[in-house]
């Protein structure tokens, strides 16, 4: 399902945005979309996660979740692929599309959905095994494959994740030995590798240096000429950097359920915000 | 996204399908994978109910043909011999008498070593003598056995002339020797659960080491401990073959641990090891005798656990 | 009036210190004591009659001629095949109870189950062994019903520390395979058996040398003391290192005495082998998830 959206967006994504007049904004098409949710709520057993959250994914596009801590973005996140569902006692209501397919159906097969939309996570978590390895899993889980056909996926995803020259002398070795960033990239191979169509990453910068969040960012940048990409990010600045969309998310007490409070074009959110709680955040009063 | 897909490249064509036939077999060899995984599973609970279904089968059997007061209240043990009689009080009196005197042993010295473990040896000494407790631990019963009659008995009889060849004490010190590991490290594990904000707070108050110790780390430990007693008692009473090389093979009922007797366990053994024909009124003395020791050690267990769920006092 | 800090304790309270701290030291010294005067023992009884006789003769009415052969090769035979049963089945457990089953009421049974027969003397396991598999499966007094009885036996030991190591993988691993699409399956194959292979290694070994030296159960089943033969599969009859010890300790001469102490101590070594390995394996996986 494809649906055409009319949506201002800003050509260069803005750094610090808080001191700039307000650029004049471009009307240009946002292109189809790629997933959509429509009134999905999260209950981790008593305790509502998430609430009635209502939104369009962009193909192709970098959409950043934000929001202070406890605002149910990560739950959100991981309702997209049903990763939500490995939390003992969860209920999910609603509905989410992929393609206009919806993803929380019997029908579904949950691994083919995870391999449509790949997850990269906090901190990176490879296998304890080689880099090789890390990288064929996911091709090895689907089917067999000739050593040929495994060397190359390798070696594709490897450079695709900026990580090719980093480790093409050391494939064999623990994935363990890399350094955080190689990690990461190493992860986000790994997701790669079984052709996903949307990438979910949770705040995939917040436990690496400043250099390393800045490759991990340059290839997210990168990616998004073939996937499309929703980060959830703690850091206001990535966000208007990397992001195409925004969507700021908020509980509005300790123990209330996060909502989405604002979904837009990253330039709009962060110059000039509809919701009063959106700025209020953005300008760092809280949070 | 198909399946077959060859293509290394992001595919950025077409769209996500999530269902059909590419997936049907995965699903098919979980569903196989986890009745497998069930299946073998049930595994320890077919054990446990075969234990009881045998025991308690033949016990049945057994008490079919004598009374279970005389069974229980009985006190003389002659099942082989005619005129047979089959009261159990000289074995339970027997497999007591080791069970006390061997926790007259394991009680103070395992506890001890416990509390040097964990109150007094610095992580250094910690770290070599854990591994030779473990070591201790780790040592079959036959050789316990070994050391009961060839190395203990021979002392027992140098100070005590009268002392039989095969006498409780000797199988007792040596039970008690085979426990001491298992109340060290079950109680060590109590001892060093005890935060240690409370050894500060009463050291602040001006106690000294060994107050700090039985005013207030092993009270607190005290569930702990006590379990590992109540567990060491039905090691003890399980205990085969210490006693079998050790006891003797004489149902007394006796007290007197410089005489020979004989255990619950040690006449399994002893029927087992001669041509009684199975089916027999003998053989099915054993199961008889089996699940008593079932019952008795089972009761033990559960108290223990009944114990460590109480926490103690704090 | 002015602190005095010189005073102290009073002097009941310093020698009820003492003496308790004493105490504590004599009871480890006792136990270690127990240890290496029984190891003296045996060293001193056994070590003359270690010869290379010893390994290749069979058992004999004669001490000096006596050897554990059968012995050795019906222990090897019994371990084999104990390890064969008991590892699949103890491991297919532990990922059921740890990956599969949550905390369904199935899973609750299993584990109290595990717990009771944990504690459960190995001598009933004895009689397990004797109505199932000597008298009903019809497998008589072999090697196999040894295995069998002693795969039962061990079992919970196996269990809990599969158990154990699949517990310490990581959940973060889980997650990234799950979120590559793998099913249960593929993720407790493939990254969760492997992470945790050391852990259920140590465990297996732990529980076989509990085994290697069980000698109760054996003694029900009908395991033979005099055998002059080698057991040539599972359904031959058999001896183990653990009855020979025993049935040479309870005969009246000397001469067996010794033997008996010399056998002890080649059941000893491969038990503090095998204690070895398991130690070492610990340590190695102990480290594994610390950085």
């Amino acid at each position: 399902m494809t649906v055409k959206t009319k949506e201002v967006v800003q050509l260069e994504p803005l750094v610090d945005v808080s001191h700039l007049i307000e650029p004049p904004a471009i009307e240009i098409d946002s292109g189809p979309i790629k997933m959509r949710a429509e009134g999905l709520r999260v209950d981790y057993g008593k305790f509502q996660a998430l609430k009635d959250v209502t939104v369009q994914l962009p193909e192709k596009r970098i959409t950043a979740i934000i929001g202070p801590s406890g605002c149910g973005k990560s739950t959100f996140l991981k309702a997209l692929n049903r990763m939500v569902e490995l939390v003992p006692d969860t209920q999910v209501g609603g509905q989410v599309w992929i393609d206009g397919q919806p993803i929380y159906s019997d029908q579904i097969d949950l691994a083919a959905l995870r391999m449509a939309i790949g997850y990269i996570f906090q901190r990176p978590n490879p296998f304890p095994a080689s880099i090789y390895d890390n990288v064929a899993y996911g091709p090895r889980i689907r089917r067999r494959h000739t050593r040929a056909e495994l060397d190359q996926i390798v070696e594709t995803m490897l450079k695709q994740a900026a990580l090719w020259n980093d480790v093409k002398d050391k494939l064999r070795q623990s994935a363990h030995n890399l350094s955080g960033g190689q990690q990461q990239r190493l992860c986000i191979a790994r997701s790669l590798a079984v052709t996903p169509h949307v990438l979910l990453m949770d705040e995939p910068c917040s436990a690496l240096d400043p250099i390393s969040s800045q490759k991990i960012e340059d290839l997210i940048s990168e990616l998004k000429e073939k996937l499309t990409v929703v980060i959830v990010t703690h850091n206001m600045q990535q966000a208007s950097r990397v992001s195409d969309y925004t969507g700021f998310f908020l509980a509005e007490h300790t123990g209330d359920p996060g909502e989405l409070v604002e979904f837009g074009a990253t330039s709009h959110i962060f110059t000039s915000p509809k919701d009063k709680r959106t700025e209020d955040f953005i300008t760092g009063r809280f949070g | 996204m198909t399946e077959d897909s060859r293509a290394v490249e992001i595919s950025n064509v077409a769209n996500v399908t999530m269902h059909g036939g590419a997936h049907a077999w995965r699903r098919r060899r979980e569903s196989v994978i986890y009745a497998l995984l069930v299946l073998l599973s049930l595994i320890p609970i077919l054990t446990t109910f075969g234990i009881i279904y045998v025991l308690f089968s033949q016990a049945f059997a057994f008490f079919m043909e004598v009374p279970i007061m005389e069974f229980l209240m009985g006190t003389k043990w002659s099942p082989l011999l005619i005129p047979r009689s089959f009261g159990v009080l000289p074995l339970l009196v027997g497999t007591l008498l080791v069970t006390v005197a061997g926790m007259f042993i394991a009680v103070p010295v395992g506890l001890g070593s416990a509390i040097f473990l964990s109150e007094y040896a610095s992580p250094r000494a910690r770290r070599w003598l854990k591994p030779l407790i473990e070591i201790l631990a780790g040592i079959p019963t036959v050789v316990y056995g070994y050391l009961a009659l060839l190395f203990i008995t021979p002392i027992i009889r140098s100070i005590f002339p009268q002392a039989n060849a095969f006498n409780a004490l000797s199988a007792a010190i040596a039970v008690g020797i085979m426990i001491v590991p298992m109340i060290a490290s079950l109680s060590e594990d109590a001892l060093a659960a005890v935060p240690s904000s409370l050894r500060e707070a009463a050291y602040a108050l001006g106690a000294n080491k060994y107050e700090v110790i039985t005013k207030v780390v092993v009270p607190t430990a005290s569930s702990g401990i006590a379990a590992s007693f109540v567990l060491g008692i039905s090691r003890a009473i399980g205990e085969t073959m210490i006693v079998t090389l050790a006891a003797g093979a004489t149902p007394n009922l006796t007290l007197n641990p410089l005489e020979s007797i004989q255990t619950v366990t040690a006449f399994i053994v002893q029927i087992s090891l001669g041509e009684t024909p199975w089916g027999s009124l003998a053989y099915k003395t054993i199961f008889a005798t089996g699940a008593l020791l079932f019952v008795l050690t089972m009761l033990m267990n559960l108290l223990a656990v009944r114990i460590t769920k109480s926490k103690g006092r704090f | 009036m002015n602190a005095n800090l010189s005073a102290g304790q009073s002097s009941t309270r310093k020698v009820k210190d003492r003496l308790f701290q004493a105490l504590c030291i004599g009871a480890i010294i006792f136990s270690l004591g127990a240890l290496a005067g029984l190891l003296l023992d045996v060293v001193i009884s056994g070590l003359p009659s270690l010869s290379w006789h010893f390994f290749t003769n069979f058992a004999s009415r004669f001490p000096e001629k006596a050897g554990i052969k059968a012995a050795i090769y019906g222990t090897l035979w019994m371990m084999s095949l104990t390890a064969s049963f008991c590892i699949p089945i103890g491991i297919a457990t532990a990922i059921y109870l740890e990956e599969y089953a949550g905390d369904s009421r199935l899973a609750r049974i299993i584990k109290l189950n595990i717990a009771n027969l944990a504690g459960v003397p190995s001598i009933v396991y004895g009689f397990l062994g004797l109505a199932i598999f000597v008298r009903m499966l019809q497998f008589d007094r072999s090697v196999l019903s040894g295995a069998l009885t002693m795969a039962l036996l061990v079992m919970p030991i196996v269990i809990v520390s599969a158990q154990e190591a699949i517990r310490a993988v990581p959940l973060s691993l889980r997650e990234g395979s799950y979120a590559l699409g793998a099913t249960r399956w593929q993720t407790t194959r493939r990254v969760v058996l492997p992470a945790a292979v050391s852990g259920i290694a140590t465990g297996v070994i732990l529980a076989l040398s509990r085994a290697i030296g069980e000698t109760a159960p054996l003694i029900m089943i009908g395991a033979l003391t005099f055998i002059a033969f080698v057991p040539d599969g599972p359904m031959a009859p058999f001896t183990a290192l653990p009855i020979q010890i025993f049935n040479w300790i309870s005969r009246p001469q000397a001469g067996f005495h010794d033997i008996a102490a010399a056998a002890v101590l080649v059941l000893l070594l491969f038990i503090f082998i095998m204690n070895a390995a398991a130690s070492i394996l610990r340590h190695r996986y102990d480290r594994r998830w610390q950085d």
